[in-house]
């Protein structure tokens, strides 16, 4: 046995948690908000989630057995590009569009630049924008409101603009019901981003599991609600409710689930502020005044692109550095 | 109660339990066992033996001299014969020149060396008296560094020592000697700090204790009440809580500047064995001949705490003890965070091993590596406020300057950014060889400076 012994470079122990026990958890927490979807939108928006989730998990596995490296679809991380990118469509959407963001997510986005860890932007919202961009009548519009396959149905199917249309139109004057409504899930949007509440349970696990941590959701969330609501007060946006705005528009799962993505946000703990600040700022300044009553999506994506600018400026302070430099002056 | 600490770390699973309650055995070298004494156990310039081939020596004799500035002496720890001195391979993995005395097994005592029963009046010795008893009895760091003691207590002048702290936190994973000793020899321990004050009058004792080790924190309390100047601190169960700047932080609120000593913020850390061979060189007038260490892990028989004669040989050891099981896999020299893996048993005991951490196949194996995620989370643990994926970028990519930049040589290679990794990849492992490199090419370039002006 002597002549056997193992040697390694220290540390000799590992903690528990792998890139799969990660991704797992994360599947774990977007799961309630997926499910109420199906709840209310019905089996097409389930459909809808097969298919993004498949051709996600294809398309990876295709790619690295094409580029000869490992297969790593067993890290679970294309199921959540495949999930989130479904939970980001209208349950009206054809078959087809999720197989092509996927490929776009997958593929353009994730792989191309290195796999794993190296898009600079979250993957799943990349190809969103490049599907609405590319596809606007199958992604918005006329097809948030159909609702005639849901379980539940009890969603206004002639309302055709989202609850954020409407209030910035100034159409609607929001009553407690709205607000009920908002938090349950029970009003017009994509798949996975109507149950706030849902959204919520699912963030709160991973801060409990410590995947994510509650500077970028918290600080971003923060930020809408206090900027809408100066706004709201200085008359710049007299329609705008400020908690309402939190409940909807998909701003709970970009906040809890999209600007989190670790490949796509600083690593640095102030960073992270930054990140979830600017997401903040950018969304209430895309819904209150310009010309998409819906921000998160883009303000995460315009967020990813400042992450490399944002680490180099954040890092930690070194232990022991500021008083060398006093030393020295 | 106010709990002392430092930013970041983590949080291994301790593993103590194993021989936490395990009291402290004596175990003895065997008649004709061969004893090995390389002639550098510390940092600094190796020992010249003074003793040849086929000459008796008597326990605690002088072997080897201390002839440079930075190095310490080193003594028999059996009575026998000198029966070789040759290149011998150490636990560290090298190759060292070592006396190597057969044991008579008589443990006949040096006569220059203080009976057990010898109680010196340290209150009335001077400095000079103090530190050339420490220096002659060849103590060293023993918690692992293995600094000669005798030059960290005597810092340059200009260089004012308020704080000496007992490092009692013992942060790694399953070692649990620090903790018998506050129990069984508390007293000792406390006097031991009391000898170190002697030598800077104005200065306050810390023993800082991590809050795992209650029973050992209300021990050591209750015998350093008699001391005015003799605090001791509860600091969390965090790792790296033990690794010195962390420590100096948590019990002064200090920083050791970068790339200084704790010397320079008025600090002089020691840990609790040391403290102790302190105690006995000036107290008692014995040398350092001894320690105590651990044996533990899934892999042992029968994991306990041990005090050995340093020289003896580390197979020897664990056959005595009750041997390893059928699936041991991996022996580790120290603790499972910062100790070397063995590759091969048959070295001795040398004055910084600290324990034989035995692993079974299945914990031994480590987990392979792949892609950096950038989830962030050793940022989160690094200690020293580095950023470890980012140098280990640096560090595949070799580019030196960047790792230089980023602070990389701050470095403490406590591997808490290894441990949290998902990714497993081998963050602290790739930091360290470059620091190794970086750190050459400062030296070469403040050299050229030098000789360039």
């Amino acid at each position: 046995m002597e002549n056997n012994l193992m040697v390694s470079s220290t540390p000799h122990v590992r903690s528990n948690e792998t890139i799969s026990s990660v991704m797992r958890d994360v599947v774990i927490a977007l799961l309630p908000a997926a499910i109420m979807g199906i709840v209310y939108f019905g089996i097409r928006a389930a459909i809808l989630i097969i298919i993004s989730i498949v051709s996600s998990v294809g398309f990876e596995a295709l790619y690295q057995k094409l580029s000869k490296q490992k297969v790593t679809v067993t890290d679970f991380s294309a199921v959540i590009t495949g999930l989130l990118l479904a939970m980001n469509m209208p349950s009206t959407a054809p078959f087809w569009v999720p197989v092509v963001g996927a490929f776009f997510a997958i593929v353009i986005v994730k792989q191309i630049f290195g796999g794993l860890g190296q898009n600079f932007m979250n993957p799943a919202l990349g190809a969103r924008a490049f599907l609405v961009a590319s596809y606007p009548t199958a992604m918005t519009g006329a097809a948030f409101g159909a609702t005639s396959y849901g379980v539940i149905g009890a969603v206004d199917a002639t309302s055709s603009a989202t609850p954020l249309a409407q209030l910035a139109e100034g159409t609607v004057n929001l009553t407690q019901q709205d607000y009920v409504n908002a938090f349950i899930g029970n009003i017009g949007g994509c798949i996975g981003e109507t149950c706030a509440i849902a959204l919520i349970l699912g963030g709160v696990y991973l801060m409990m599991k410590k995947v994510i941590s509650w500077k970028i959701p918290v600080s971003y969330i923060l930020t809408v609600f206090v900027l809408t609501y100066i706004f709201k007060l200085c008359g710049a946006a007299p329609t705008r409710e400020p908690l309402y705005e939190l409940l909807t528009g998909g701003l709970m799962l970009g906040a809890f689930f999209m600007a989190t993505d670790y490949a796509s946000s600083p690593v640095t703990p102030n960073g992270q502020i930054i990140m979830g600040i600017g997401c903040g700022v950018l969304t209430t300044l895309i819904r209150l005044f310009g010309g998409y009553p819906e921000g998160v999506s883009y303000s995460i994506l315009l967020m990813n692109l400042c992450v490399p600018l944002i680490d180099r400026y954040t890092r930690p302070k070194i232990f022991g550095a500021l008083k060398k430099e006093a030393k020295k002056s | 109660m106010n709990l002392h600490t430092f930013k970041r770390g983590i949080h291994p699973p301790d593993g103590k339990a194993l021989t936490n309650y395990k009291p402290i055995e004596i175990l003895m070298p065997k008649e004709g066992a061969l004893m090995v004494f390389p002639v550098s156990q510390h940092i600094g310039a190796p020992c010249e033996p003074i003793v040849q081939k086929g000459d008796r020596v008597l326990l605690g004799q002088k072997i080897a001299e201390a002839k440079a500035f930075v190095c310490a002496p080193i003594h028999s720890s059996v009575s026998g014969t000198v029966k070789d001195i040759k290149p011998m391979l150490t636990p560290s993995g090298a190759t060292v020149n070592s006396i190597i005395i057969e044991n008579d097994g008589k443990f006949e005592e040096d006569p220059s060396i203080g009976k057990e029963t010898d109680e010196n009046d340290y209150k009335s010795m001077s400095r000079e008296e103090i530190l050339d008893k420490v220096k002659n009895a060849g103590i060293v760091g023993l918690g692992g560094a293995g600094f000669p003691t005798h030059i960290k207590l005597n810092p340059p002048p200009g260089q004012e020592i308020d704080s000496i702290i007992v490092n009692a936190a013992e942060c790694e994973p399953y070692l649990t000697t620090d903790h018998r000793v506050m129990l069984e020899k508390t007293d000792r321990l406390v006097m031991g700090l009391d000898v170190m004050l002697q030598l800077h009058p104005k200065a306050k004792g810390y023993i800082a204790i991590e809050v795992n080790k209650m029973d050992a924190f209300e021990a050591v309390s209750k015998a350093a009440e008699k001391y005015s100047n003799i605090e001791v601190i509860a600091l969390k169960c965090k790792y790296p809580q033990g690794s010195e700047k962390q420590l100096i932080y948590a019990v002064t609120g200090r920083e050791v500047p970068s790339g200084g000593l704790p010397a320079s913020v008025g600090c002089i850390v020691d840990n609790v064995d040391t403290v102790l061979a302190i105690e006995r060189a000036v107290v008692k007038n014995r040398p350092l001949m001894r320690r105590i260490v651990t044996i533990t892990g899934s892999g042992v028989n029968n994991p306990g705490n041990y005090q050995i004669r340093i020289g003896m040989n580390i197979k020897e050891f664990i056959e005595a003890v009750g041997g390893l099981k059928e699936d041991c896999a991996k022996i580790i020299a120290g603790g499972p965070m910062m100790g070397p893996a063995l590759y091969n048993i048959d070295v001795p005991f040398v004055k910084t091993s600290s324990a034989l951490l035995c692993l079974t196949k299945e914990e031994a194996t480590l987990p392979e590596e792949s892609n950096c995620i950038r989830c962030g989370k050793c940022v989160g643990a690094c200690p020293m406020g580095l950023m470890p994926l980012e140098l280990n970028q640096d560090a595949l990519a070799k580019d030196y300057d960047a790792f230089e930049a980023h602070n990389g040589v701050d470095c403490i290679e406590c591997g808490s950014c290894s441990y949290v990794c998902p990714a497993k990849r081998h963050l602290a492992q790739s930091l360290r060889i470059t620091k190794r490199t970086v750190m050459g090419i400062i030296r070469a370039r403040k050299e050229a400076e030098k000789n360039g002006k």
